[in-house]
């Protein structure tokens, strides 16, 4: 089945063939990246693509409108955070930028379903490139492209996820993916940073990292940020590293082929040690490739599904 | 003299049903209740199959006036309060100035003669400017006029602030409105903690948000022995320790509104601000417990909790839209679908809920009909059904989660005063 929405809001929301149909795509766009002439595609010529952050980015900014250029289509981009301080709706904020001809609006946004909000008001697509707490879909596409790339499938794989899933947006989105990709997700972390309720959403949740690593294919650690101990979620860092670091020997509760993932930017030592990042099970260095692959893929399926042409 | 006589109908009080009642006001007044009253020259209204009940009384709505005028004034509450049943409304006090001062009751006091239809019953607030800093000047809004002081949906958060308000309020035979929600917890959030909250990916006012705070005003109404009214409650563990509380001879009241009995959080989902209050839309299980409560006597009173919010606050991201829903205009149908219909309480129990126990907790003289009392009735087709349509609400804000949601029985007439409108 093709995709055929109109929107890329979040993962939660797509049936398994649709994540794959995605991912099926962004490998052809690997093929246009690594054998076309100038890395491009005359697929969006003529189209606009705005990208509109209303918050700090750097490398997913970069991937989507790189992803664009490759596409042929004109991009134009907004960094703000003043939409808040000027009193101007995202809705109108959105239409205007409609009547201006834009045929993708790639947002980020500090508030959970703000591109949900725009989707509704406006006539290009809108792509979510990660809101408030909720998710950010494009990115957890990047590693499941790259969980598939090494393993070729994720019916039946254990994929345990360490560290800081409350502030985490790709790792729900994964979470979300992967259970809908028939992946068994066991996470790690201390309380105050795991949401309450996965485990109604069939997520196995433990307090030790050792359970959470038995017999896992894929392990994801999280970027854990110094904010948090400030903020009374943790007592210290040190105090983390004693039971949450990945390191070789808690890898060893995995399985021999295990693969190590870290969405970045990583704390060495903290999350994870050196060893494991420079490692053999490490693959935290392949995965950026995939992340222009999978916006253009993106950018290619909407302007098919739901874009109308000129 | 004026005079209006309602023929044939059934009055049903709190306490009884009696069938077949004739009741003529005369000056504003109840003059008589009797079968087959006959007299000349008088209006007549007649009440065949319809019910009589006493006018509504509501202890929970934001007025909008002074300052929010744009959100709804006295002629607008008014005219959507009585649409829906209520004869007498109370003001929350977070209008702008605050009614934190003999002056500002006396302008609501004032202008609520000129302009409204249905009797208003201001609240002052606790403290200055609703901030939970400096107490409130008490003794003169009573003398001015208040019914009650309440904090006006912004719970006091500095415990030792609260313990001076209820010790002060100790002097006062001035019932003590508390919103309970401890901001430190509750995150600003509209959204109930848990799977829903974690789902959507937004930050969330866990239960214990509203219970420390519900304990802690319990604890300090029965130290300074302050009679204490928790609004809107949310939660089943609410339910439970207020029933534990009035066990052990605490002089509390409380109350709930319809949607906290009839919806639970997963309408918030998509991001549907039309779901968004404060406190959050709970689970399956509080709505069972706050059932229960309503049926048992440990819920006194269900409110409106009107608030009229421009339609455009609506419009915004979920963290950035604004609380409730207007719901003068749907508070008693609904009620009647989700309580009375459904079978889990008698009319004459949501009567007390709606018109009789508000009044008794206000300390003024509403919700009975007996010979001498202001003529506040309201006549009731319980036979007919009819569809909510948000956008013929008489208030401003034309908006609602029970747009299109059918209900049964309908308001035919509401007597204000001796006057039908």
């Amino acid at each position: 089945m093709p995709y055929a929405r109109k929107h890329f809001l979040d993962l939660k929301s797509l049936e398994a063939n649709e994540i794959h149909y995605i991912l099926n795509t962004a490998t052809k766009m690997k093929y246009i990246l690594s054998s076309c002439k100038g890395k491009s595609s005359p697929k969006l010529q003529g189209k606009t693509v705005a990208t509109l952050y209303f918050e700090e980015s750097s490398r997913s900014k970069f991937a989507f409108e790189i992803a664009a250029q490759n596409l042929s289509a004109k991009v134009v981009h907004l960094t703000t955070s003043t939409q808040f301080n000027r009193g101007e709706s995202l809705k109108d904020i959105g239409k205007n930028i409609d009547q201006m001809g834009v045929d993708f609006i790639v947002i980020r946004h500090p508030i959970a379903g703000g591109p949900h909000h725009l989707s509704q008001y406006v006539k290009a697509s809108v792509i979510n490139a990660g809101d408030g707490r909720n998710e950010n879909p494009s990115q957890a596409l990047i590693d499941l492209l790259t969980i598939l790339e090494t393993k070729k499938k994720f019916k039946g794989l254990n994929v345990s996820i360490i560290g800081d899933i409350m502030h985490n947006r790709v790792a729900r989105s994964n979470i979300y993916a992967l259970l809908k990709l028939g992946a068994k997700v066991s996470i790690a972390g201390p309380p105050t940073l795991i949401p309450r309720g996965l485990e109604n959403m069939k997520v196995n949740v433990y307090y030790t990292i050792s359970e959470a690593l038995i017999d896992a294919d894929v392990v994801m650690t999280l970027k854990i940020q110094s904010e948090r101990q400030e903020n009374n979620l943790l007592p210290s860092l040190n105090e983390y590293k004693r039971l949450y670091k990945l390191d070789n020997d808690r890898l060893k509760y995995a399985k021999e082929d295990v693969i190590v993932m870290h969405p970045g930017p990583i704390n060495r030592g903290i999350e994870i040690s050196s060893d494991v990042i420079d490692g053999e099970s490490s693959i935290i260095n392949r995965q950026l490739i995939n992340g222009i692959a999978v916006r253009m893929a993106l950018l290619d399926l909407l302007s098919e599904g739901g874009v109308k042409t000129l | 003299m004026k005079r209006l006589l309602i023929k044939n109908g059934t009055i049903v009080t709190h306490d009884k049903t009696i069938y077949n009642m004739d009741i003529l006001i005369e000056n504003g007044k109840i003059f008589d209740i009797d079968t087959n009253i006959t007299l000349e020259n008088c209006n007549i209204i007649d009440a065949k199959n319809m019910l009589i009940i006493p006018g509504l009384v509501d202890m929970h709505c934001d007025i909008g006036e002074p300052g929010f005028e744009y959100k709804e004034n006295l002629i607008t509450a008014g005219n959507s309060a009585a649409k829906g049943g209520f004869t007498s409304i109370t003001c929350n006090p977070n209008t702008l100035p605050v009614i934190d001062n003999k002056t500002v009751v006396e302008y609501i006091l004032s202008r609520s003669k000129s302009d409204c239809i249905v009797n208003v019953y201001p609240y002052g607030s606790m403290t200055k400017e609703c901030l939970g800093i400096e107490l409130a000047e008490i003794a003169e809004m009573q003398i001015a006029g208040v019914v009650a002081i309440s904090d006006g949906d912004k719970a006091i958060q500095d415990n030792a602030v609260a313990y001076k308000i209820f010790r002060y309020a100790s002097m006062f035979d001035l019932p003590v409105i508390t919103h309970c929600e401890d901001k430190s917890i509750s995150n600003n959030s509209g959204v109930n903690g848990g799977y829903i909250s974690t789902f959507l990916g937004l930050k969330s006012a866990p239960k214990s948000a509203e219970t420390i705070m519900l304990t802690r005003n319990i604890l300090l109404a029965m130290e300074f022995n302050v009679p204490l009214h928790i609004t809107h409650v949310s939660t089943g563990e609410s339910v439970r320790l207020i029933r534990l509380a009035k066990k052990n001879g605490a002089v509390i009241t409380a109350e709930t509104s319809p949607q906290y009995f009839i919806l639970d959080e997963k309408n918030v989902l998509n991001y549907n601000t039309m779901a968004k209050f404060n406190p959050p839309l709970r689970k399956k299980e509080d709505i069972e417990e706050i059932i229960k409560g309503i049926k048992d006597g440990t819920i006194d009173v269900i409110s409106s909790d009107h608030q009229p919010n421009t339609i455009d606050s609506k419009r915004l991201e979920y963290d950035l839209a604004s609380f409730g829903i207007p719901s003068f205009e749907t508070a008693f149908p609904l009620a009647y679908t989700y309580l009375v219909d459904k079978g889990f309480i008698t009319l004459e129990t949501l009567i007390d809920r709606m018109s009789t126990k508000p009044a008794q907790i206000l300390g003024i003289n509403k919700g009975k009909i007996t010979v001498g009392l202001d003529a506040d009735l309201v006549i009731f087709n319980p036979d007919l059904s009819t569809t909510i349509h948000s956008k013929e609400f008489l208030s401003k804000a034309k908006y609602s989660i029970f747009n299109d949601t059918e209900v049964s029985g309908c308001i035919v007439n509401t007597i204000i005063n001796g006057k039908s409108v």
